[in-house]
C-alpha cells in the first residue's frame, strides 16, 4: 500500500522464487542442497518416493528461477545452491515488514489515544 | 499465538502476502482506523514527511476510495480501489491500484482484512493478492495455501543461515 521501488525484472525474479519455493518437495531440494554441497539427481532422488524424470522436473523449476546451478557434466549435471534470488526474496519480504512495521506502530499510537478519548467520555461506541 | 506488537509478514502463496499483528484496542477502532479518513491520515504512509494529501472513503459494497500521498519535494504518490465486502468489524474487502507512474507492481490487488477480538485484543490479518493470469479466485478460497506459507519463510531463514 505504499511505495517500494524496484523494477519489473525483480518483479519476475520474484515471482519465479516465490513460485518455486511454494512447493515442499522443491524446498526439502533446497534444503538437502544447502547442507551437501551439490548433488546429482539420482542423490536428489533417493529421499523423495518419486522418480528421476519427476524430480528432474522440480530441478528445471529451480533452475529457471535461478535457485540452483547445474554442472556442465552431461552425465551427472549435479546441481548447487544459489544463494543471491533467496536472499533477493528474503530482503523484499523485510523491506515490506520495516514499511508496515512504522504504520503499525503509529496506529498503535492513534488507538491509544481513541481508548483515552473514549475513557474519558465513559463510553465505547 | 503472535504477542501484541510482533508483526508476522509471509507469503502464504507464489501472488500472496500475509502480515498479522496483534492490537491492544477492540476490533471496532481497529476497523475504525482503517476506514474513517480522519484516523487513517494519522497512521498510513505518513512518515518522513509524507502526508496523506487526498484520503476519501465511500465506505459501501462498491464504493470507491482514493488516497494521495505528498512528500516534502512534491511529489505525489496515489492509489485507490473499490470496497468488495464490509462486515464491521470483522472483515473489509477492497481492491487495490496504484497510479500508473507510481505502480510499484503491476496490475490490480485484493486486500483482505480480518479482525479477531480476544480479550480486549484484535488480531489483524491482512492479505495482498497479487493479480494472475490463473484463477486468483481459486487460490483465495482454497485451504491449500495458508500451511505451506510460513514454512516456506522458515526454510528461506535456514537456507540462508546455512549457507
Amino acid at each position: 500500500m505504499e511505495p517500494v521501488s524496484y523494477q519489473a525484472k525483480d518483479q519476475d525474479r520474484l515471482d519465479a522464487t516465490f513460485a518455486a519455493l511454494a512447493d515442499p518437495t522443491r524446498r526439502a531440494i533446497l534444503a538437502r542442497l544447502a547442507s551437501s554441497g551439490q548433488a546429482s539427481v539420482t542423490e536428489l532422488a533417493e529421499p523423495f518416493a518419486m522418480s528421476q524424470p519427476a524430480i528432474s522436473k522440480h530441478l528445471k523449476v529451480l533452475e529457471r528461477a535461478g535457485l540452483i546451478s547445474r554442472g556442465r557434466d552431461a552425465q551427472r549435471r549435479p546441481s548447487r545452491l544459489e544463494a543471491e534470488p533467496l536472499a533477493q526474496a528474503s530482503e523484499w519480504l523485510e523491506r515490506h515488514r520495516r514499511l508496515w512495521e512504522g504504520n503499525f506502530e503509529r496506529l498503535d499510537a492513534l488507538l491509544d489515544d481513541m481508548k483515552d478519548k473514549t475513557r474519558e467520555k465513559g463510553e465505547h461506541r | 499465538m503472535t504477542t501484541t506488537g510482533t508483526l508476522e509478514v509471509t507469503t502464504p502463496s507464489e501472488r500472496e502476502i500475509a502480515m498479522t499483528r496483534v492490537f491492544d484496542a477492540p476490533a471496532s477502532m481497529v476497523f475504525d482506523a482503517w476506514t474513517k479518513p480522519e484516523l487513517l491520515k494519522r497512521w498510513l504512509g505518513v512518515r518522513n514527511g509524507w502526508e496523506m494529501a487526498v484520503c476519501e472513503v465511500d465506505l459501501k459494497v462498491g464504493g470507491a476510495y482514493r488516497w494521495v500521498w505528498r512528500g516534502p519535494d512534491g511529489n505525489e504518490m496515489g492509489m485507490g480501489g473499490v470496497y468488495r465486502e464490509i462486515v464491521r468489524p470483522e472483515r473489509l474487502v477492497a481492491t487495490e491500484k496504484f497510479d500508473d507512474a507510481c505502480a510499484w507492481y503491476p496490475g490490480e490487488a485484493l486486500d483482505t482484512i480480518t479482525l479477531v477480538e480476544h480479550d480486549g485484543k484484535t488480531t489483524l490479518t491482512t492479505t495482498v493478492l497479487f493479480e494472475s493470469q490463473e484463477a486468483r479466485d481459486v487460490a483465495l478460497q482454497s485451504d491449500g495455501w495458508s500451511s505451506g506459507v510460513a514454512e516456506s519463510y522458515d526454510v528461506l531463514d535456514e537456507l540462508l543461515a546455512s549457507d
